[in-house]
Order: C-alpha cells, then structure tokens, then sequence
C-alpha cells in the first residue's frame, strides 16, 4: 500500500506538473487546461503546472469587482470532495508529497502532533475564512483584489511557483524583496517542520484539506471499519499518521485516507470502500 | 433530522449533482475565462514579487 501510494503520488505531480518547456525557460503553461482546477494544492505559477490551483482559482473568482459566487470552483471543490474527500490530500496532492517524503529524513525523534493539537487543528478554518474566504475582502483593503493567502501564506505557490520561476528567469529576479523573504522562511519553517511532524502544513493550515475535510463524512471513498471481526490490537491506531482512534479514521477531518490502517490491521477489518458499505458498518457501531 | 442520518450515504451523490450544476453556472456566467486568464499569466503574489 505504501509504495502503491508512493507511486501514485509521484505519478500525479509528475503529470500535473509535465511542462517541462516551462522549468527550462522560466514560463509557464498557457493552454486550455489551465481552464479546469486540479484537486490538490499546486500552484498554478509552477512553470510545469498544467491545470489551475483550486485555492488560487477561487480567490481569483472571489477578488473580482463586485461579490459573486465563486460557482466555478466551487463545482470542482464538491466534484472532488463528495467523490474523494480528503483522500485528495493523502494521495494526489504535489504538497503533500513533498512533506511525506521530508518526513522519510531519519533524523529527530518523530512526532504525529503538535502540542495544542486540538486547538491548532482549527488553525486550517481560520486560514479558510481569513485569507481565503470573505475575511480576506475585509482585512486586506476591501474587494481589493489581494489573494492573501497566496501572497502571504502559500508555501506550495514558494517551492512549485516561485523557486523554479526565479531560478530560469532573471528579470523575475531582481523584483525579489521582503515578501519573497517572508514567504520563504515561512516554506522553509513548514518543510524543516514535516521532517520531525506529519505534514504539519496539511494538519494545521491548508485550506483546501479544510475543505476537502468538510467532505470526508460522507464522500463515496471511504475506510469501511468491520467492528465483528476487530480484536481491538490497537495496530491501526499506531500506524495512523495523524494519531486518529480507530472509531474516528475515515469519519474524521484528520483523515486522509492514507491506508496505513489498512495496512496494518492483522484482522483485515479495515478496508477502502464506497460510502453505503462504510456507513452500514457504522449503523452496526 | 432522521432523514438525512438515514440517508447519509448518497450524500455524496447530491454532492457530485450540486457540483456538476456549480461548474454549468460557473460556465454560463464566464467564470472558467477569469480562472484561466489568471493561471496562465505568472502570478506575483504567488511567487512572493507583487
């Protein structure tokens, strides 16, 4: 399961991110994909990407003249959502990724949490209202057209956007100025953090897992828990990243359809299934 | 309130309606034009320049 995600996951940057023209000379994509979101966080100024961030896109509807609706993303972030929720985040995000694989590094003692876990966990729907959503328009100067969490947050915008963009284009260069050296102390602290936390970005911040987090309840991806067959061994409890009790994996926020809980029930009571199966067992509970 | 308990497992069905009926309106109103004039130009914010 682990090296199927692996390889999910490095298939699905790699393919959202095939542009290889635009990391040799500092340009990004401009065809008729950029029209439709991708379901993870990827920016859309990375030099490879082929389809639309759904935070930037949405912030983009969102700073138009005018309030409106955002319908379009928000048709993509409830495509995605109800049929995947955030198994989004454990198997097809770039971000997420690039944390999984920080936190492979052997050195520090690991940790699943932070201290304060159950109040930083909100710290994701704060970053949603405030910086995405309609907080946005009143702490940054109106409809004043600021992407505020793209400009002040984003750290997936600073690794795929920027780094690649500023390394191939030299008039991007010499702009460089103090929010570049925010933005990137703020990567730099969130990726030195996932070599010794889970993907404290995912946990903590992203707005998209906030999102796709709402959707986890009910989205036809689910892990069916058998509880007749569970000897209660407590494995899946340990394997689970983000430290969820097995009566809360797949039903939580937290979830993100990793599968090591799969993986490491000795009783196969945990499987991936659709939403009726899933929630036949919970009936049972 | 039992109703929708009982029925939460085809949530997800009206979920993919609603969206799909989300992306038809995003369209209609010209949504999907002010995504892509977006992506395709390099963004400063993202980047940390503008």
């Amino acid at each position: 399961m682990k090296k199927l995600r692996l390889g999910v996951q490095l298939l699905f940057t790699i393919i959202t991110n095939g542009y290889m023209y635009g990391f040799l000379n500092g340009k990004i994509y401009q065809g008729s994909l950029k029209y439709v979101c991708m379901p993870g966080l990827n920016c859309y100024s990375c030099p490879g990407a082929i389809a639309s961030c759904p935070i930037g896109a949405l912030q983009a509807l969102l700073n138009q003249r005018g309030f409106q609706l955002p319908f379009g993303v928000l048709g993509f972030l409830f495509l995605f959502g109800s049929l995947l929720g955030r198994f989004v985040c454990g198997w097809l995000c770039p971000f997420g990724l690039v944390q999984d694989l920080l936190h492979k590094i052997p050195v520090f003692k690991k940790r699943k949490r932070l201290p304060f876990h159950h109040v930083l966990k909100y710290g994701k729907y704060v970053v949603l209202i405030l910086f995405v959503g309609i907080g946005s328009a009143f702490l940054f100067g109106g409809f004043a057209k600021v992407p505020a969490f793209c400009k002040y947050i984003c750290p997936s915008g600073t690794l795929f956007g920027a780094l690649p963009l500023l390394t191939a284009n030299e008039s991007l260069r010499s702009q460089i100025g103090g929010l570049f050296f925010w933005k990137a102390s703020l990567m730099l602290f969130i990726l030195f953090l996932s070599v010794k936390c889970y993907r404290p970005f995912c946990q903590y911040l992203c707005p998209l897992g906030a999102i796709y987090g709402l959707f986890n309840r009910f989205s036809l991806v689910q892990i069916h828990w058998e509880k007749d067959k569970c000897v209660s061994c407590g494995a899946c409890e340990r394997a689970c990243p983000v430290a969820l009790s097995k009566m809360e994996i797949s039903h939580s926020a937290e979830c993100i359809r990793c599968g090591r809980c799969v993986e490491a029930c000795p009783e196969k009571c945990l499987h991936f299934s659709s939403a009726s199966a899933a929630l036949k067992s919970a009936k049972d509970i | 309130m039992s109703f929708w308990r009982r029925n939460r497992k085809y949530w997800w069905i009206a979920g993919v309606t609603l969206g799909i009926l989300c992306l038809c309106m995003g369209a209609v109103d010209g949504q999907f034009s002010i995504i892509w004039k977006k992506a395709v130009m390099i963004c400063m914010e993202c980047i940390g320049i503008g």
